[in-house]
């Protein structure tokens, strides 16, 4: 067990005393209990005592929870090898187009991008920062940790917005759903990082799966309060006109709702940025490899790359799914394709009708 | 007329297990005692209505007397515990969620208090939406909305946004989107109560112009008695989840079935209640002018014999021409002259659907009592001073 507990390496020989272990600090002693720390099974021989309850476990978890994640890696692991595919095809999928485009035909693309969503200030300001990002040679770093932040996104949304729909439409659901999501964003990713690894193996689409994890949370409360915060008088309206309930769903609950989805799927987006690094424990390639390499190197250089990469990313991604979210009204224009570059181009290829 | 709309002993209890609530029905308890034992709440306790086809009826009471819900049953927008919704002799209770959904798409629609709008559609768009959820395509539904949009005056608006116009014209929109599917049975749960006073009466006209225009069968909640008497063919009154009493304004006007339906009126501006022709009294002298005489002297003759000053000068079909006096009958003797030119120039004439508000000042000027006339200018009556005060009096003999 030791052997997979890379910090606990010094603890087995460390014994302590009666007095010791009122003072946890202490130095290791000649006394026969051992360390609660590594080998706290031994510890049954003392005898229970009142005014120290906790100073031996009442019941083994650890041991539980070890065997119980061993039981399921010998048996379920085909399960989870296919649990994988799907999040390999993407990956690859995104990974290809990303690295495969040629850096300058990228950043075109992004900043058109950028100029549909938001405006051409922000495809002015993802230019650079992109072009910034290449000229520190964190290009094809970059993008892979697009391509991984994108697919998390991807499978976050795949299973969020349904689950949020479900949320919403069910009291039973949500009182069910609220307390899994609360775990999954308080658990420090650490703690699951090694379960992960023992199911899915190492790699990046472990690392996509971690993130996953971390990140579906937000999509789906937000998905659930944004459709239940529809106007009770609209549906209402949709329904005595004869709505059924996908009619309800489509054309007047998500419309409504998508500022708050768009807003969960922003949340999401940065907090899978966020688990780059983290996710780069598991050998998860891209910008936040060279900050884990900066940290263990002390190389400060190769940390401020990525992290400056990391970044840029971020503030580029995070104007352009916010610009999303609003209104396309709100921007003051009736239709997304009145404007941006494919307005520009509507204009040019339409001939002006006379109105 | 035939029934359009019947509801027949429909029951709503709300919160949980009714049949305790219905036990106590049967006791003979009231629904605050029903409330305070069970926690049940008695939202519409045997109602039953036949409403015509092609009238204007109107359902009132203070808040809480289940009036919103009453409305809500009959398209099944709140489940009725017990009872029959029978439109066109079908129950809407009755019926599978399919049936139903066809029924809502077709013959009933709805016009909100709030206006409920969809924020993210155009005005169009809006106007479509009954149109849309059933599966019309987009070009002839389009067109079904721009029709309807052209009835209520905002065919110019189509492509705006709901939040760029302003409540009366939200409302017309609300409008528009009911009659888009040609409903036969339009519901209004309070349509006009959130708008000013001006654009309330100006909506109010827009719906009795539609009606003109298409009769529709129209079940209006209102808790505005002035706006029930306005616009209603027929009155149902509720209170505390009871129908009351239900007949035309002026029956229950003049015989309130208890004191809660003669308090709604205690405090009612009659003169908004009549019009004209409600009060226009052929008590007046009449002159038929005949082509064959000028009829002068006839006419002197008729006036000086019955005690009179003015006479009023219909032809055979009924048709008011004009009035004449003593002194001017007397003046054109003497110049032998016709009858036309005796006419009175500064009587007024009003029409029969003036209300009585509007005919004060008119009726107060004039020398004598104005004559009314209908839409084919058929002599209807007179108002005089004294008939006018003796109907805004009506208030106090009550």
């Amino acid at each position: 067990m030791t052997a997979s507990n890379p910090w606990a390496t010094s603890q087995p020989e460390q014994e302590t005393s009666n007095e010791a272990a009122a003072n946890p600090w202490g130095t290791p002693s000649d006394a026969d209990t051992a360390s609660s720390l590594s080998s706290a099974g031994q510890l049954d021989e003392v005898s229970w005592d009142f005014w120290r309850p906790f100073q031996s476990e009442w019941f083994p978890l650890q041991d539980w929870v070890e065997t119980a994640i061993d039981w399921i890696v010998s048996n379920f692991r085909p399960v989870f090898s296919v649990l994988k595919q799907p999040v390999d095809t993407i990956l690859s999928f995104f990974d290809a187009v990303l690295n495969g485009v040629p850096p300058f035909i990228m950043i075109a693309l992004v900043a058109l991008l950028a100029w549909q969503a938001s405006g051409r200030k922000l495809a002015f300001g993802s230019i650079v920062s992109l072009t910034l990002v290449g000229a520190i040679g964190a290009w094809s770093e970059a993008m892979t940790t697009l391509a991984l932040v994108l697919t998390a996104v991807f499978f976050c949304m795949a299973i969020g917005i349904p689950t949020g729909i479900w949320m919403s439409r069910s009291d039973k659901v949500a009182r069910a759903v609220r307390p899994v999501l609360d775990t999954m964003q308080t658990t420090p990713a650490f703690v699951y990082l090694v379960p992960i690894v023992m199911l899915f193996g190492i790699g990046n689409v472990p690392g996509v799966i971690v993130t996953i994890i971390f990140a579906v949370a937000p999509v789906i409360r937000l998905t659930n309060l944004g459709i239940r915060q529809v106007p009770e008088d609209l549906i209402e309206a949709a329904n005595s006109f004869g709505a059924s309930k996908p009619q309800l769903l489509y054309k007047v609950q998500l419309p409504l709702a998508m500022p708050t989805i768009m807003a969960g799927v922003n949340q999401t987006l940065m907090l899978s940025l966020s688990m780059v690094v983290i996710a780069s424990m598991i050998a998860v390639g891209g910008l936040g490899l060279m900050v884990l390499r900066g940290i263990g190197r002390l190389d400060i250089g190769l940390a401020t790359v990525g992290g400056i990469g990391i970044v840029l990313l971020a503030i580029i991604l995070d104007r352009m799914t916010q610009a999303l979210g609003r209104d396309a009204r709100a921007r003051g224009t009736r239709h997304w394709y009145q404007t941006g570059p494919v307005g520009l181009v509507r204009k040019l290829i339409l001939p002006r009708r006379g109105d | 007329m035939s029934i359009k709309l019947e509801v027949r002993h429909l029951y709503k209890v709300f919160g949980g297990d009714a049949e305790p609530a219905f036990e106590r029905l049967n006791q003979g308890l009231n629904k605050t005692d029903i409330f305070e034992q069970t926690g049940l709440t008695v939202g519409v306790q045997d109602a039953n209505l036949e409403v015509h086809e092609g009238e204007i009826f109107v359902v009132m009471g203070l808040s809480g007397s289940g009036k919103s819900t009453l409305v809500r049953l009959l398209n099944r927008l709140i489940e009725p515990t017990r009872g029959q919704v029978l439109i066109d002799g079908e129950d809407v209770a009755a019926m599978s969620e399919a049936k139903l959904r066809e029924v809502r798409r077709s013959k009933i629609s709805m016009v909100f208090q709030s206006f409920a709008l969809m924020p993210h559609l155009s005005v169009l768009d809006n106007t479509a939406f009954g149109l849309e959820l059933a599966g019309v395509d987009q070009a002839a539904r389009h067109q079904a909305a721009r029709d309807a949009l052209a009835q209520v005056g905002l065919e110019a608006n189509a492509d705006s946004y709901p939040d760029e116009l302003s409540g009366g014209m939200q409302q017309r929109v609300g409008l528009a989107r009911a009659l888009a599917s040609n409903p036969d049975i339009m519901l209004m749960d309070e349509a006009f109560s959130a708008l000013d006073p001006l654009i309330r009466t100006e909506m109010q006209d827009e719906l009795l112009k539609l009606q003109s225009e298409h009769q529709r069968t129209v079940v209006f909640i209102s808790h505005d008695l002035d706006e029930a008497m306005r616009i209603g063919d027929r009155i149902a009154i509720m209170q505390g989840g009871e129908v009351v009493q239900v007949g035309t304004p002026d029956e229950i006007l003049h015989n309130p079935a208890n004191d809660y339906v003669s308090s709604f009126f205690r405090g009612v501006n009659v003169g908004n209640v009549f019009s004209a022709k409600d009060i226009a009294r052929k008590s007046q002298t009449t002159l038929i002018k005949k082509e064959s005489s000028s009829g002068l002297r006839a006419s002197l003759k008729r006036l000086q014999d019955n005690d009179r000053d003015f006479g009023y000068v219909v032809d055979k079909q009924n048709r008011y021409l004009g009035t004449v006096s003593i002194d001017s009958l007397k003046t054109q003797v003497e110049q032998d002259s016709t009858l036309e030119a005796a006419f009175v120039a500064e009587v007024p004439v009003v029409e029969a659907a003036t209300s009585i508000s509007d005919i004060l000042t008119i009726v107060a000027q004039s020398p004598c009592a104005v004559p009314v006339v209908d839409e084919q200018q058929q002599y209807l009556g007179s108002v005089s001073r004294a008939t006018l005060l003796e109907t805004l009096d009506r208030e106090n003999e009550a």
